[in-house]
């Protein structure tokens, strides 16, 4: 089974039909692009500073973050969480219940909280992932469903979490022009951060491995991979990352409630962004994301009361669904290799170096 | 305390056969499919819907309504699966069929929710809210009808997968799919029917859900976590399986509730389920795949 490729440099070493300065040429196209997004996402709340769109802009970076942190774990391995709730809700009372018992008045220093968010985030993914991991395919999703719904229950039921009226964290007292622009810039330190532990992790040893237990489980373990570890270490990082994202979203909505720390549709939301976008893929949940979450927001507000944005939502997914099942980026990509493949034979078809485009056609092809 | 307690077995065999009939469908669906269909949930409460909207504009009793819900159903099952479905390639099936038959649930969830707005219904009949004196032990009517009814429509589904020529194409589908092409079975019938019969039992068990819980549209994520945990507790594809973990789980439920508190009852539901898996992960009735790739 081909392994499933992924738009970026990685992807130059195995198409050496393309010609050398092409790649380089390439490489350089797709840095550039990743900058120009990185200053895009910088100076957004320079440009609209209207709160209503920073608004949408915070809850947008939230779900990069938790999208690609989801596909960190997701897209590699092969198994597919949709518990990642938990995190996201246990990141959220962290800061709040923290807040509270330390009285601490909202300011700068909340933000500190966050990677506490994270830790107890870890905290619950060790024995989550231990149980869960032990299980393969539908099992694992429906055991990871089962443990989200334990731990919703358990946040509306035990004393501390404070029942269904939640807790309230205490909001700062910065001036409305500019409220949002501090949590936007700390969702967008978090989400750099888990682009970079994803791509790290996409270029490593640890990922190969990963990639080796999508392809074939049973055999990367013969290889000597030690799967179980190798699936912990990755459920709890890509936890850990959502348990901030999740810190920083209930500070930014300034309360936390069992049923929307832990909601059951989030579980399912980030699985569709990262699908959507192109699963196993770095900018495929980013770009997920990017359309997905100001797509909701916006059909959220213009269709409040009704749930015609349900209706929308769904129909747009199954539309993408059906005409592009791979995601957004890896057909695109396909889409651009098949015409520069197109290119170079037109270009090449009188000189000896006319069969590239031969072998690169199937690239174009390389689904499973 | 003790006779509480029987009462809450009683109580939890009656309802459990009624989850067991909407599980069997799901379980059926996976088996012959590799599909995990996630909008069982909605379908189900799109089942109760239909069944309040007969008798609340129509007066027609819901029992007698399911003539015309369950070929409804069974219909909404085949234009799913001809639409979607089957559109799916193999490889990623599992994987993607969660994600649409999610967009169906949500698109179907939006048209409920349109139509009959987002306060809670229950379906009424005149034996909806009274029961029958037996041995010291109260057996409300509905929970007696929806039992005897899932038990008959249960045996008739066995009767159509082991004693007719196409239930032992469905089960030659569920034991391998190619190998049922090659023996000259059309596969893709027989999935299109077993979908649609999947979703047909779904507007018997919406009904008794419905005369039995106040709902509405969200009740269906409630519901398909409840189906989703009972069908891999069973043992994803065996019908005896949903069966007897359709049972267990509402006994376990419903005995909880009595004797500790309804609060923890669906966490213990849930626990259950991991306990379970974590020494037999492929569930209670399951067949152990030897390499699950």
């Amino acid at each position: 089974m081909s392994a499933r490729r992924e738009s970026g440099g990685a992807a130059s070493p195995d198409a050496p039909a393309v010609p050398l300065g092409g790649s380089g040429r390439r490489r350089a196209a797709i840095g550039t692009a990743w900058i120009a997004f990185a200053a895009a996402l910088i100076v957004f709340p320079v440009v609209f500073s209207n709160p209503t769109v920073t608004t949408i802009g915070v809850f947008t970076l939230v779900y990069m973050t938790s999208a690609t942190a989801w596909n960190g774990f997701a897209g590699f391995s092969g198994y597919v969480p949709l518990g990642h709730a938990v995190f996201f809700g246990v990141g959220g009372y962290t800061l709040a219940l923290v807040a509270l018992h330390l009285k601490m008045a909202g300011g700068y220093a909340m933000f500190a909280l966050v990677p506490l968010g994270g830790v107890a985030a870890a905290v619950i993914a060790v024995p989550f992932g231990l149980i869960a991991l032990r299980t393969r395919r539908h099992t694992f999703v429906v055991i990871t469903i089962a443990v989200f719904f334990i731990v919703q229950l358990l946040a509306f039921n035990l004393g501390f979490t404070q029942g269904s009226s939640g807790v309230q964290i205490p909001t700062p007292l910065w001036t409305a022009a500019t409220f949002n622009d501090r949590f936007y810039y700390a969702a967008l330190i978090v989400l750099a951060l888990a682009v970079l532990v994803v791509w790290g992790i996409r270029r490593s040893r640890f990922g190969l491995q990963l990639l080796a237990i999508r392809d074939d489980e049973d055999r990367a373990r013969g290889l000597g991979v030690k799967v179980q570890r190798v699936k912990l270490v990755g459920f709890v990082l890509s936890g850990v990352t959502v348990g901030m994202a999740g810190g920083i979203y209930a500070f930014f909505v300034g309360q936390v409630y069992p049923q929307f720390a832990f909601d059951p549709l989030f579980d399912v939301t980030v699985a569709l962004m990262a699908f959507f976008g192109g699963l196993g893929t770095i900018s495929g949940p980013l770009l997920g994301a990017l359309l997905l979450e100001p797509i909701q927001q916006y059909l959220t507000l213009q269709y409040s009361v009704g749930s015609l944005y349900l209706i929308i939502y769904g129909a747009l997914f199954l539309v993408v669904i059906l005409a592009m099942p791979r995601g957004v980026i890896p057909t695109a990509g396909e889409y651009l290799q098949m015409r520069r493949a197109r290119r170079v034979e037109r270009a090449d078809g009188r000189s000896p170096a006319a069969t590239p485009s031969v072998e690169v056609a199937p690239l174009g092809r390389a689904s499973r | 305390m003790g006779s509480s307690i029987v009462q809450a077995i009683i109580d939890g065999v009656l309802t459990g056969g009624v989850y067991a009939l909407m599980a069997a469908g799901l379980t059926l669906i996976f088996g012959v499919m590799d599909i995990i269909n996630v909008a069982q949930g909605i379908f189900v409460i799109l089942g109760a819907y239909l069944s309040y909207s007969l008798s609340v504009h129509a007066g027609i009793d819901p029992f007698l309504g399911l003539l015309i819900t369950i070929p409804a159903l069974f219909v909404v099952g085949i234009g799913v699966e001809w639409g979607f479905m089957r559109r799916l390639k193999e490889g990623d099936r599992t994987a993607m069929s969660i994600l649409v038959t999610y967009a169906v649930s949500i698109v179907i969830e939006g048209v409920l929710n349109i139509s009959f707005t987002v306060n809670y219904v229950q379906i009424h009949a005149w034996y909806v809210n009274r029961s029958v004196h037996l041995l010291g032990f109260y057996l409300p009517y509905i929970y007696v009808f929806g039992f005897v009814m899932a038990a008959v429509l249960l045996i008739a589904l066995y009767a159509l997968l082991y004693r007719t020529r196409f239930g032992a194409s469905v089960r030659a589908s569920l034991q391998d799919r190619t190998a049922a092409r090659l023996v000259g079975i059309d596969v893709r019938r027989v999935s299109t029917i077993s979908f649609g019969i999947g979703v047909a039992v779904t507007a018997a068990g919406g009904m008794v859900f419905g005369a039995t819980n106040a709902f509405n549209a969200s009740t269906s994520y409630d519901l398909i976590s409840r189906l989703l945990a009972i069908v891999i507790l069973g043992g994803l594809g065996s019908m005896g399986g949903a069966l007897v973990a359709a049972v267990f789980m509402l006994v376990l439920e419903d005995v909880v509730a009595v004797a500790w508190s309804p609060i923890w009852a669906t966490a213990v539901f849930f626990a259950a389920l991991v306990v379970v898996l974590s020494i037999r992960p492929a569930g209670l009735f399951g067949r152990q795949v030897a390499r699950a790739q």
